[in-house]
């Protein structure tokens, strides 16, 4: 059977995607050009601002550095914070799929 | 075994609280429901009542403190009149939209400018629209108990309850109240369950960010969006309609005590003229009835119990075989006229009723209302019906001004 929603007030569990798919807001995309990122050129943990300023807790503390696309909401604060300008936001429709 | 006390209705409002036993209470005085608020804390510091009393420093906060110790599970309550009402306002909708069931007495009087401390029902009146179930009490016995029933109807629906009686016509006066003992309130008021139960194993959020449109949660369960929300509360309502009747009915079989579920009515079965009203005005209203009797006029009284939900169906039936329809009310909704009297005029709409409806604004920041006065005035519109004038007419009763 299909599961309905039960609740009577504005409840939700705390979850990824609880108030759904918020990267549909996006029309621009950050892009990581590795030969400019930290800790990728160091080849150890290093800098990871753009995990630390995300909103959206979208940003990976890993090497690479990744973003889930289906909830960043391009708002670009990561490429403002990135320190050798490591993050372009580009446009979306400007991206070939 | 009755214990028959004679009691102000503040006091019998306080009364019925203490048997609902809340956990947490916080009010802040306002003239004139403070002397509710002071028994209150008289019984929480004597340890007559095990609650939490809060100390706020507005309505504001008073609202937004029983709207969170309700939300993680209490039973609770606040009071307040007038001004504090409206200050309360922004609160009002978000213990509703929450569907929290707050019980909440209004002690109804004027609101500036310019002040006035003295009743009518303009403030509970222009809350209307909050998502509130609104009673009005007409004497100090139905406060009591109509406290305690509204506790059984909001816990049951999920609706907060505003329990309205008239500032110092009922509230500083009194009369003989029999208050029920403890166990037949247990066995009245089942323990409150809240819809959703708060626990750090459980986590949730409460009251987030709705969207225009449905959405897939992390289950991929599509869930409601804001207008779904909100018709779920309007469907609460429409169902609150037979809860508020049912409650009545139980608390009339414990109690022997019945006082209309939605409405009730005063010799309505073969009378010709129908007075109506909420809260006090419809109790004078049933001494103007006797009057117009004796002078051989068949007069009924209609009293408003619940104005939200308003009670559609009930009235139809009531005013059925009514030929003149006097509304007295103690509001308006300015630029038009009494809510009360819109609200009939449209519940009648594609019924048989044709009977002319007259409004009688009356009583406004504490004028006194005389029983000769409702005489006349319902006289007035019956011999209007007679003479064949179906016009519907807003009169200001016993005012007078350049
Ligand atoms: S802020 Fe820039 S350099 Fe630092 S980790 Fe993020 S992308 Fe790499
Ligand atoms: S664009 Fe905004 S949301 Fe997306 S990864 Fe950067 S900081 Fe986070």
């Amino acid at each position: 059977m299909e599961k309905t929603d039960t609740n009577i007030s504005g409840v939700c569990t705390p979850a990824p995607g609880e108030a759904g798919k918020t990267g549909e807001w996006r029309d621009t995309r950050p892009v990581i050009d590795p030969a400019k990122c930290i800790p990728e050129v160091k080849g150890k943990p290093a800098c990871f601002l753009c995990w630390l300023y995300c909103p959206e807790g979208v940003v990976t503390m890993t090497i690479p550095v990744t973003i889930d696309m289906d909830y960043c909401k391009g708002c670009g604060i990561c490429a403002e914070e990135c320190p050798p300008n490591a993050i372009q936001m580009v446009r979306e429709v400007d991206i070939d799929e | 075994m009755s214990d028959v006390r004679i009691i102000t209705g503040n006091e019998a409002a306080a009364l019925a609280v203490k048997r609902a036993e809340p956990g947490v209470i916080a009010a802040y005085p306002i003239t004139p429901q403070t002397r509710l608020a002071e028994v209150l804390s008289e019984y929480v510091e004597k340890g007559e009542l095990k609650a939490e009393y809060v100390r706020v420093e507005s309505e504001h906060s008073s609202m937004t403190v029983c709207i969170s110790a309700s939300t993680v599970g209490a039973r609770v309550f606040t009071a307040t009149s007038s001004n504090g009402l409206l200050y309360m306002h922004e609160q009002l909708h978000w213990a509703a939209g929450s569907r929290l069931p707050v019980v909440m007495c209004c002690v109804n009087r004027g609101v500036g400018a310019p002040w006035s401390i003295f009743n009518d029902q303009q403030d509970s009146f222009s809350q209307r629209d909050t998502g509130w179930i609104q009673l009005y009490c007409r004497d100090n016995q139905e406060i009591l108990d109509t406290v305690l029933q509204a506790y059984r109807i909001a816990e049951e629906v999920y609706l907060p309850v505003m329990v309205c009686y008239d500032g110092f016509v009922l509230s500083h006066t009194m009369m003989p109240v029999d208050v029920p003992d403890a166990g037949l309130v247990k066995k009245f008021l089942p323990p409150y369950r809240p819809h959703t139960i708060l626990s750090p194993e459980d986590p949730k959020t409460i009251n987030p960010v709705f969207f225009a449109s449905r959405r897939e949660n992390a289950d991929g369960v599509l869930c409601d969006g804001y207008m779904e929300m909100r018709y779920k509360m309007q469907a609460a309502f429409e169902r609150s309609r037979t809860v508020i009747n049912a409650a009545s009915d139980e608390w009339a079989k414990l109690s022997g005590r019945n006082h209309g579920g939605m409405i009730w009515e005063y010799m309505t079965e073969d009378a010709d003229l129908i007075l109506t009203g909420m809260g006090s005005i419809a109790t004078e209203a049933t001494l103007a009835a006797d009057a117009l009797r004796a002078e051989g006029i068949r007069a009924g009284v209609v009293g408003i119990r619940a104005f939200r939900p308003f009670p559609k169906e009930e009235v139809a039936q009531a005013f059925a075989k009514a030929s003149a329809i006097a509304v007295f009310e103690k509001c308006i909704s300015y630029g038009y006229e009494g809510g009360v009297c819109s609200d009939l005029k449209a519940a009648l709409y594609g019924t048989d009723i044709k009977a002319p409806i007259h409004n009688y604004i009356a009583g406004l920041g504490g004028r006194d209302v005389k029983t000769r006065e409702l005489v006349e005035a319902a006289r007035t519109t019956f011999e209007a019906a007679l003479a064949g004038d179906a016009g519907n007419k807003t009169i200001w009763l016993n005012c007078h001004t350049g």
